[in-house]
C-alpha cells in the first residue's frame, strides 16, 4: 500500500516546517503535545509551559474523525480539565464507525477561538491535483458538499503563475491571505508527496493568522527515500500507524517484520483464529481470487486468514511463513471434529520458482507432522510455474511421508477448483 | 494509442543486467522462429567501460548482446529498438524512464519496479501522453505478444510458453492489472480458445501508465483480435471506463470480463478516510458493482472466477461457429536445447573433464592437500617440509626428509647480489618494474649454468651408479665420453684445506640421519680421486644438494620408476627456484627501499670491438 495515513500531530508539524517556505505568513503557534498512557504529566508540562497558560483543546489522534460527535473533543479547557478529560478516556475501548479500539493517544493544542470555519482539502488523480475549498467548513461540510469549489490543477502546472484566485469563490478581504495559503499548501502537498490532505476546519484569527484546527493527511510512503530530511527528522519522525482498532497479533507482526526485510512480498492477516479454512496462496491477484471463491461458496465465516506470498521469496522465508500459518491453524482442532482445510494455491507463476518455494513449505509441513495430524488437517495444492513438476511431486511425497492427506493438482485443474473440491458436502 | 506496440521485429533495450529475463526473451524468440533477437542492447550503469558484451544463447549457439553503461549511447547505436524494458529500482526508474521518454526512437516503456512514488508515475504518464508514447507498468511483469515479442519475465519459462501456446498468435486480446494472474490467464485462454494474441498486465499501482481501457481499445482496433478478455479488480475506476466505452460503442468485440475482489468486504479495511476524493463513486469501486455494471452493458460476465474459463470457451466457440475465427497457423515449436547445468542436474548428460588434479581439492570447507586438511597443517604446526611433501610428493614425509628439504631451502636461499639470478632481479627492479616481473627475470636465469649444477650432479651420479661404474671409470667417462667437468665437483675458492662449511653441515646431516646414503658415499669416493689431482676439485654445495637428494629418494620407499619421475619432473630445480626466490625477493625489496636508480652497465666494463 502506497498511501498511508499519518498522525494529525505529524501532519501539523510537517506543515509547520514546510509551509512557511512557500507561505511566509504562516505564523503557526507550533504548540502541540501528545499524551499517551506513558506520559509523565510533570515532564510534559515542563516541556510545554503553554499547557499552564493557554486555553486548551484536546482530542484523540488515532486516525479517526467525527470526534466531536463521539464526545471525544475537549474545548476551551485548563490543565486540570484536560487531565480529567484524558484520565476519563485513556485506555478506554470505544467503537468508532463499527470498529472497536482502545484510546491511547491524544493531541493537545491551544484552544483557538474563532467565528468562521473554512474547509480545504487536496486530492489527486492521474492527471491532476484537485483543491476543494469551502466557506462552510466543519462538521457539516458533507451536507454542504454542493457549496464546495473544486479546482483541478493539472500535474506539472507552475503553481506560482496558476490563476487560483479567479477559480475560488470571492474571498473578499481574505483573498490576500487565503490564495497564497492554499497555493502554499498545494506546493507542500506536491513537494512532500502527500496523497491526501484535508483541513477541516481551519480558522483565520482576527490578526489574519491561518490556524488549522482538524487535519487529516496521507503520505505516499513509497516516496520515503526522497524525504529523508523531512520525514525522518529527529523532531518529527513520520510514523505510519495502523488504522484505529487494528492490532497485530504476534504472528502477523512476525510476518510483517519479515516482509520488510525482503524484496519479496509476504502478507498475513488473521481473520478468525478458530476458523476451519486457511489459505497459503501465491500472488496478490491469486490470493484475492481464492478469497472470493471461498466467500462465494458461503464459507466466509469459516475463513481463517487472508495472505499471499509472491516475488520469488527464498526457501527460508517461505518456510517461516508456512510454519507461522500452520502454527495458528493447528492451535486447536475443529470443535465439531471436522477436518481443517489448508489450501496451498496459486496460479501459474511467471518467475517464482515453484520447487524452491515448495521446498520451504514442505520443510514446515514435515516439522509439523504431528500438529497437522492432531488438528485433522487436509491439504489441497494447486500451482504452476517454473519447476512445477518437481515442486508438485515434493508435495505429493511429503503427504505420504508424514501421514497427512495432501491432494495435489497441476495447471490442468482450474486454479480455484480446489476450493469446491475441499469444501464439497461441507456446507 | 491504437497503434500496435509489438511485432515480430520489435527490438528492446533492457535497462538493468537481468540475465534470466534476457535469456528467457531470447529463448522465446527462438521458439517463435523470430529472425532477429528481441534484445538489442542492455544497460548496466555499474559497469566501468562504455561498451561491454554479454553472451547469450540463441537456440543452440551463442551470440553477444552489447552492454552499455549509459542509455543515450545505446539509443544512438540501436535506433531500431523502440521498446525500453526498465528493470531499474524504484529509486532510479523515474529518471531512466523520463530519459527514455525523451528519446526519439523509444515508443514503448515497460516499467517493472514496484514502489515508485505515485507522483513520479503520474509525471511519467503525463510526458508519455504528450509524446504519444505508451508506458506499461509500473509494478508489472509486462506482457507478451504471442509469437512476436515478450517483455522480460512474462510467461515464465519456455515450457510454459509452449504449454500456453504463446509461440504463435491466437485470436484473444487479454489485459489485467495483476502480473501474476496474467500468466494463469494466458494458460486458461489457451485451454478454452485458440490462444492469446496479446496479453498485457498493466500493474497493480494506483496510477498505471496505461489503463485497462487503453489496451482494450488497441485490441478493438486490431483486426487479428476477435475477442477480448479482461481481469479487473476492486478499487479504482478503470473498469468503469470500460463500461462507458461499451455503452457508447467504442468497444464492440465480444468482451469476457471479471473483476476480482468480490470478497473485499471480508477483509479489515480500517476506517474510511476522508470524504472529498472517494465521494464521487465509492460504491462503484467494489468488485460486485463493477461486475454488475459490466453485465448491464452487455459485457460477458461469469458468475464467479471459477467459470471464467467456460465463458471464454462459449464465446470463442460461438465466434468460431459464426466463421469469424481464422484458422491458426500452428507449428511445432523448435525444441530448445536444454541448458547443460540443468541437464547435468537431471543426470541425462555427461561431459569429460579437461584437467585431473591429484594433489589438492578446495571444494569443501577446508582446502585439502593430498587428503590432509589445511586446518590440520596449521593447527598441528606442521613444517614447510611437511607441506611440500603433501603437494610435491603426495605423501606425508618422514621427519628427516622434512628437515632435509628445509635445510636445502635455507642453503639455496641466497648467494649474494652478483650471481645471475640476483643480478637480473636487481637490474629489473631498478628499471622500475614490479615485484613479479623482477622476480621472474631472476628465476628465468636459472638453467644449465646457473643453479643447474644441482640437477646435473644428481643426473650424472645416478647414471654412474645405474651403470655400476667404479668411481675411477666414472671420472674417465666424464672426461672422455661426455667431455665436461663433473657437475657438482670443484670450487673457485674453497679447497680440501679450506672446506665449504655448507657442504660440511649437509654431509653431516645426511650421514647422521639417512639410513642409507649410497650416492653420497659414491660421490665422496669420486671426490677422493678428483682432489688427488687438484685440491679445489671438491664436492661443492650444489653437487652435495643434488646428490644427497638422490639419497633422500633412496630412503623414501619409492620404486625405481617413481624415483625417475621425481628427477624427470625437475623437482630439484624446484627446490632451487623455491629457495632462491627468497633471496631474490630480498634483493628486490632492498633495491626498492633504497629507491635505487636505473642500472646501466658502465662502458669501462665493455670492450667495444668490431
Amino acid at each position: 500500500m502506497a498511501q498511508k495515513s499519518i498522525y494529525e500531530f505529524s501532519a501539523k508539524k510537517l506543515l509547520m516546517t514546510e509551509l512557511p517556505k512557500y507561505f511566509p505568513a504562516y505564523n503557526y503557534h507550533g504548540k502541540l503535545a501528545v499524551i499517551s498512557p506513558e506520559t509523565d504529566w510533570n515532564k510534559l508540562v515542563a516541556e510545554n509551559p503553554w499547557l499552564n497558560t493557554d486555553k486548551l483543546a484536546a482530542k484523540p489522534d488515532q486516525l479517526f474523525g467525527k470526534r466531536g460527535k463521539a464526545n471525544l473533543l475537549l474545548l476551551d479547557a485548563n490543565l486540570d480539565k484536560l487531565k480529567a478529560f484524558i484520565n476519563e478516556r485513556m485506555n478506554k475501548e470505544v467503537e468508532i464507525g463499527g470498529i472497536k479500539g482502545t484510546l491511547n493517544r491524544f493531541l493537545v493544542e491551544p484552544f483557538v477561538p474563532h467565528e468562521k470555519e473554512f474547509y480545504v482539502s487536496i486530492t489527486s488523480d492521474m492527471d491532476s491535483d484537485t483543491i476543494h475549498f469551502s466557506f462552510e467548513g466543519g462538521i457539516f461540510v458533507e451536507e454542504n458538499w454542493d457549496k464546495v469549489t473544486h479546482v483541478s490543477v493539472p500535474i506539472g502546472t507552475d503553481v506560482d503563475s496558476f490563476d487560483l484566485a479567479n477559480k475560488l469563490p470571492d474571498l473578499g478581504d481574505l483573498k490576500t491571505t487565503l490564495v497564497p495559503f492554499v497555493k502554499g499548501l498545494l506546493k507542500v502537498y506536491i513537494d512532500q508527496d502527500f496523497a491526501f490532505l484535508e483541513i477541516n476546519p481551519f480558522a483565520v484569527t482576527s490578526d489574519g493568522t491561518v490556524v488549522p484546527l482538524d487535519l487529516k493527511a496521507k503520505l505516499d510512503d513509497t516516496a520515503s527515500f526522497q524525504h529523508i530530511n523531512t520525514w525522518a527528522s529527529p523532531e518529527n519522525p513520520i510514523q505510519f500507524p495502523r488504522a484505529f482498532g487494528q492490532v497485530l497479533s504476534k504472528e502477523e507482526r512476525f510476518i510483517a517484520d519479515m516482509d520488510e526485510k525482503t524484496g519479496a512480498s509476504l502478507k498475513f492477516t488473521i481473520l478468525n483464529r478458530d476458523a476451519r479454512v486457511w489459505t497459503m496462496v501465491a500472488g496478490g491477484g491469486g490470493s484475492v481470487v481464492y478469497t472470493d471463491t471461498i466467500a462465494d461458496m458461503g464459507f466466509a465465516k469459516e475463513l481463517g486468514n487472508y495472505g499471499e506470498y509472491s516475488g520469488n521469496p527464498n526457501r527460508e522465508h517461505t518456510e517461516l511463513y508456512a510454519q507461522t500459518l500452520i502454527d495458528v491453524l493447528t492451535e486447536k482442532p475443529d470443535p465439531q471434529g471436522r477436518p481443517k482445510i489448508l489450501l496451498i494455491g496459486g496460479g501459474i507463476a511467471n518467475f517464482t520458482d515453484v520447487k524452491a518455494t515448495f521446498m520451504g513449505i514442505v520443510a514446515a509441513l514435515r516439522k509439523s507432522a504431528e500438529k497437522l495430524r492432531n488438528a485433522n488437517v487436509k491439504i489441497y495444492v494447486r500451482r504452476g510455474g517454473p519447476n512445477e513438476k518437481e515442486g508438485l511431486k515434493l508435495m505429493k511425497d511429503v503427504g505420504e511421508e508424514i501421514g497427512v492427506p495432501i491432494e495435489v493438482y497441476d495447471r490442468y485443474t482450474h486454479m480455484t477448483r480446489i476450493v469446491p473440491l475441499s469444501l464439497k458436502g461441507d456446507s | 494509442m491504437t497503434r500496435e506496440l509489438f511485432n515480430r521485429d520489435t527490438r528492446a533495450i533492457i535497462y538493468g543486467f537481468q540475465r534470466n529475463a534476457i535469456q528467457r526473451m531470447l529463448d522465446f524468440d527462438f521458439v517463435c522462429k523470430r529472425e532477429t533477437p528481441s534484445v538489442a542492447a542492455i544497460i548496466r550503469p555499474s559497469q566501468a567501460g562504455a561498451i561491454g558484451y554479454h553472451k547469450v544463447f540463441w537456440g543452440g549457439t551463442e551470440i553477444v548482446v552489447p552492454i552499455y553503461r549509459k542509455l543515450d549511447l545505446a539509443i544512438k547505436k540501436h535506433p531500431d529498438a523502440d521498446v525500453l524494458i526498465n528493470f531499474s529500482s524504484f529509486r532510479s526508474a523515474y529518471p531512466t524512464s523520463m530519459e527514455a521518454l525523451n528519446a526519439e526512437t523509444i515508443n514503448t516503456i515497460a516499467v517493472i519496479a514496484e514502489g515508485i512514488p505515485e507522483r513520479r508515475s503520474r509525471e511519467m504518464y503525463k510526458l508519455a501522453k504528450e509524446k504519444g508514447k505508451v508506458i506499461i507498468g509500473p509494478a508489472t511483469v509486462g506482457g507478451i505478444q504471442a509469437g512476436a515479442f515478450k517483455i522480460g519475465n512474462t510467461a515464465g519459462t519456455i515450457e510454459n510458453v509452449v504449454l500456453s501456446k504463446l509461440y504463435r498468435p491466437g485470436s484473444v486480446g487479454f489485459v489485467s492489472k495483476s502480473g501474476g494472474m496474467s500468466n494463469e490467464m494466458n494458460f486458461m485462454i489457451a485451454q478454452n480458445s485458440d490462444g492469446v494474441f496479446e496479453g498485457i498486465a498493466i500493474g497493480g499501482d494506483r496510477y498505471a501508465g496505461s489503463s485497462l481501457i487503453d489496451h482494450l481499445l488497441r485490441y478493438e482496433a486490431n483486426p487479428k483480435i476477435k475477442m477480448m478478455v479482461c481481469l479487473g479488480e476492486v478499487g479504482g475506476t478503470g473498469e468503469i471506463d470500460i463500461v462507458n466505452a461499451v455503452k457508447v460503442g467504442r468497444l464492440t468485440k465480444p468482451l469476457v470480463m471479471w473483476c476480482i475482489g468480490t470478497a473485499a468486504a471480508l477483509l479489515p479495511a480500517g476506517l474510511q478516510f476522508g470524504h472529498a476524493g472517494a465521494m464521487a463513486g465509492s460504491d462503484m469501486e467494489t468488485a460486485h458493482a463493477k461486475n454488475k455494471a459490466l453485465a448491464e452493458v452487455g459485457v460477458i460476465v461469469p458468475e464467479s472466477y471459477d467459470d471464467l474459463g467456460d465463458k471464454i470457451k462459449t464465446t470463442f466457440e460461438k465466434l468460431k461457429a459464426e466463421g469469424k475465427i481464422d484458422p491458426v497457423d500452428d507449428f511445432e515449436p523448435p525444441k530448445l536445447p536444454m541448458d547443460y547445468a540443468q541437464a547435468a542436474k537431471l543426470g541425462i548428460v555427461r561431459r569429460p573433464t579437461t584437467v585431473i588434479s591429484t594433489i589438492s581439492d578446495e571444494r569443501g570447507d577446508v582446502p585439502m592437500f593430498s587428503g590432509v586438511g589445511l586446518d590440520t597443517v596449521v593447527s598441528e604446526n606442521k613444517s614447510i617440509g611437511y607441506t611440500i611433501g603433501l603437494l610435491w610428493f603426495k605423501k606425508e614425509l618422514p621427519k628427516f626428509a622434512q628437515d632435509y628439504i628445509e635445510i636445502v631451502i635455507k642453503l639455496t636461499s641466497d648467494h649474494g647480489p652478483a650471481v645471475s639470478g640476483a643480478h637480473n632481479a636487481i637490474v629489473t627492479a631498478r628499471a622500475g618494474k614490479d615485484l613479479m616481473s623482477s622476480l621472474a627475470t631472476g628465476i628465468l636465469a636459472i638453467g644449465p649454468r646457473f643453479g643447474g649444477a644441482i640437477s646435473d650432479a644428481a643426473k650424472y651420479i645416478k647414471l654412474a651408479l645405474d651403470k655400476k661404474m667404479t668411481p675411477q671409470e666414472f671420472v674417465d667417462y666424464m672426461k672422455n665420453v661426455v667431455g665436461i667437468n663433473i657437475p657438482g665437483i670443484g670450487h673457485r675458492i674453497k679447497s680440501v684445506q679450506n672446506p665449504d662449511v655448507r657442504v660440511k653441515l649437509l654431509k653431516e646431516f645426511v650421514l647422521n640421519n639417512f639410513e642409507k646414503h649410497p650416492f653420497l658415499d659414491y660421490a665422496l669416493e669420486v671426490e677422493m680421486i678428483t682432489t688427488s689431482k687438484r685440491n679445489n676439485l671438491i664436492l661443492n654445495v650444489d653437487g652435495c644438494i643434488g646428490i644427497c637428494f638422490m639419497d633422500l629418494l633412496e630412503n623414501l620407499d619409492l620404486s625405481e620408476e617413481e624415483k625417475n619421475d621425481v628427477v624427470e619432473t625437475e623437482m630439484l630445480n624446484g627446490f632451487f627456484v623455491l629457495g632462491r626466490s627468497i633471496g631474490m625477493m630480498g634483493h628486490i625489496f632492498d633495491q626498492k627501499r633504497q629507491r635505487a636508480a636505473l642500472y646501466r652497465q658502465p662502458w669501462d666494463e665493455i670492450l667495444f670491438a668490431d
